[in-house]
């Protein structure tokens, strides 16, 4: 089901399923374009599948927009191991919820994307990696493989091409750094979600150190109705190469949050004013986080801007998950980057030493700060500390809990120093008395 | 150890969706479904799924202390969780979060001493934009306000708690 009202400004390409009755039963995906695309797509080379993704500017949904198509290029063939296509259903990014809605309403169209990813590459096996805490969308999910198995879309030579393709979940145990694609895998091998060194990336070593497609729940949620459609129809709805549309989750203070199908590149300020009815209770914006906790805030005055990965990225940001947290005039911000780093703190794995000290480092400066202990000096010493960990930690949990830190404090460094004046300043213990 | 027939058929499924050789893949999936029905992860449940992976207790015990949902010590019946990060911040999920400790008298992961109701501040569930969210067991709750959670309490409280999401 859909948890909020959708908005007459969508443009519904994968999410026109979810408000049919039983949407998430194989004979209503049948009845409505499903299982087409493989088809068509069981007819074609690879050469021509990664052509037709790359004009369609698909990016990834998982965070780091990267161009799919280009993605699927890298994947060797024939180096006589077993490939695998490996779904990234985390979803842990905080203001992130629209993977849950797409399993939830339509996984048989995330099974047909990832039909087409296992015939390009030839692989015989795929895992959906399913964050625990999803434990329903683990049922719904089976249940939806079972039926595309009773009805000749996985198993044995499917659809009479002669070729096989097997499909499971595989559930999560509560851990954010299991989204990051390398500690994925290795939660997938029953271990620790500890990154692995990079390169080799997953396309070249992946799952049991085989060639890997690895993409985000919505990344491939996308790809049926690209050939159905042709990815020149997928790229004009976009922005150039921000092809597509893209499931915004809309948070914090709006009238109507939700998660809305929009197009990519549809100005952020619509989405907030229009889409979402504006803030709430009459409050003035004061800020936004576009695409995730670890996106860096954006001022109300600089809002107006395209919602695609290069518009955010220009004003050194981030589309990341897709993730819009909407802050009013009331909003307190140091508790917001104090909040932002306890969460990367709690999910720091601990392997590398900038990633595990520095987030417990700003937590405490920023916990002793928020209660009113604070210095003019910690505003400096926040900064530098999240920029030395910039670029510094083995994989990009250091960078996803530095950007935002070092962002909050460089567009709301007058609400820092606020705080100094309003909060119980630090006593000096008073001196002891020499007898 | 014995298991549930519907357990054992899951893990059976489990261990032959991994390729040959590869059943490690399913240490943790076996350890969050068996601890659902067990309670929590005890030394034999180590033994067992050590034994069932080829893999030894060791590699077993390793990961348990990584997955925040891997519990050696058992929870309440009701498992509450109270998502605190920063969507749900932004529409009173702090007030909320004290509002349940001081209701139910319970502090971070405690559980009330008839073992009914257990009490967590967690990450993100992926309910932001239904805001405060919370789950409890599996079951998620949006858009919950102290009414609304004292409500659900009760309904704990009178077993008459249904599991569907609201
Ligand atoms: C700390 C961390 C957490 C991540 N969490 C997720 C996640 O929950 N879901 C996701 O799809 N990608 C996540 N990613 C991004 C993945 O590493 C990877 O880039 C993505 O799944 C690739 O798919 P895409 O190309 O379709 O976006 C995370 C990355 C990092 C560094
Ligand atoms: S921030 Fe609370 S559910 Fe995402």
């Amino acid at each position: 089901m859909r948890y909020n009202e959708p908005s007459p400004l969508e443009q519904m390409i994968i999410s026109y399923r979810f408000d049919l009755p039983n949407p998430a039963s194989i004979d209503t995906y049948l009845a409505n374009d499903g299982y087409v695309a493989i088809k068509k797509v069981l007819g074609m080379t690879p050469e021509a599948i990664i052509d037709e993704l790359k004009v369609s500017s698909l990016r990834g949904r998982g965070g780091a927009g990267f161009p799919t198509g280009m993605k699927w290029s890298f994947v060797p063939r024939n180096t006589g191991k077993p490939t695998y296509v490996i779904c990234n259903s985390d979803e842990s990014e905080p203001g992130t919820c629209k993977d849950r809605l797409l399993m939830e309403n339509d996984p048989h169209q995330l099974i047909e994307g990832m039909l087409i990813a296992g015939w390009t590459i030839k692989s015989n096996k795929g895992y959906i990696f399913i964050r625990g805490e999803y434990r329903y969308l683990i049922d719904i999910v089976d249940r939806a493989i079972a039926e595309a198995y009773q009805r000749g879309y996985l198993g044995k030579n499917i659809l009479g091409s002669g070729w096989d393709f097997d499909l499971y979940t595989h559930t999560g145990a509560g851990a954010y750094e299991c989204g990051e694609e390398s500690a994925l895998l290795e939660s997938l091998e029953g271990k620790r979600g500890i990154p692995r060194l990079k390169p080799p990336f997953p396309a070249v070593v992946g799952a049991f150190q085989s060639p890997t497609i690895l993409n985000n729940c919505e990344t491939y949620s996308a790809i049926p109705w690209i050939f159905r459609n042709g990815g020149a129809a997928y790229a004009a709805l976009g922005t150039p190469k921000n092809g597509g549309t893209r499931l915004v989750c809309v948070s914090g203070h709006v009238n109507k949050p939700g998660v809305y199908e929009l197009p990519m590149g549809f100005n952020l300020l619509r989405i907030v004013n229009e889409v979402c009815g504006g803030v709430r209770n009459g409050k003035k914006l004061k800020a936004i986080i576009p695409g995730g906790s670890s996106s860096p805030v954006l001022r109300a005055d600089e809002c107006d801007i395209p919602y695609d990965f290069d518009s955010l990225a220009k004003a050194k940001t981030m589309a990341g998950s897709g993730g819009v947290v909407v802050l009013d005039e009331d909003t307190d911000i140091v508790a917001v980057a104090l909040r932002t780093i306890k969460f990367y703190a709690h999910e720091s794995c601990g392997w590398c030493i900038p990633c595990r000290e520095g987030t417990n480092w700003l937590k405490k400066i920023l916990s002793r700060y928020h209660e009113g202990f604070g210095d003019e000096s910690d505003i400096d010493l926040i900064a530098e500390l999240a920029n030395n960990m910039l670029g510094r930690t083995f994989c990009a949990l250091g960078d996803a809990a530095a950007m935002p830190t070092a962002g909050f404090v460089a567009k709301f460094r007058n609400e820092f120093e606020d705080y100094l004046k309003k909060s119980p300043r630090f006593q000096p213990a008073p001196e002891l008395a020499v007898v | 150890m014995t298991f549930s027939p519907e357990l054992e058929a899951r893990f059976a499924k489990l261990l032959n969706s991994y390729p040959p050789g590869r059943q490690r893949s399913a240490v943790v999936p076996m350890l969050l479904y068996a601890q659902d029905e067990i309670g929590c992860v005890t030394q034999e449940l180590v033994e067992e799924v050590a034994h069932r992976c080829g893999v030894t207790a060791l590699q077993v015990d390793e990961v348990i202390g990584y997955y925040s949902m891997l519990h050696r010590k058992p929870l309440g019946k009701y498992h509450v969780q109270i998502c605190t990060n920063i969507a749900c911040q932004a529409v009173g999920a702090e007030d909320l979060w004290a509002h349940a400790c001081k209701n139910l008298q319970l502090g971070n992961k405690e559980v009330s001493p008839d073992g009914l109701i257990s009490l967590e501040e967690v990450e993100c569930i992926g309910a932001c934009a239904w805001a405060p969210a919370i789950q409890i067991n599996y079951d998620f709750h949006h858009q919950v306000t102290p009414e609304k959670f004292d409500r659900l309490m009760q309904a704990l409280a009178d077993r008459t708690y249904s599991a569907r999401p609201s």
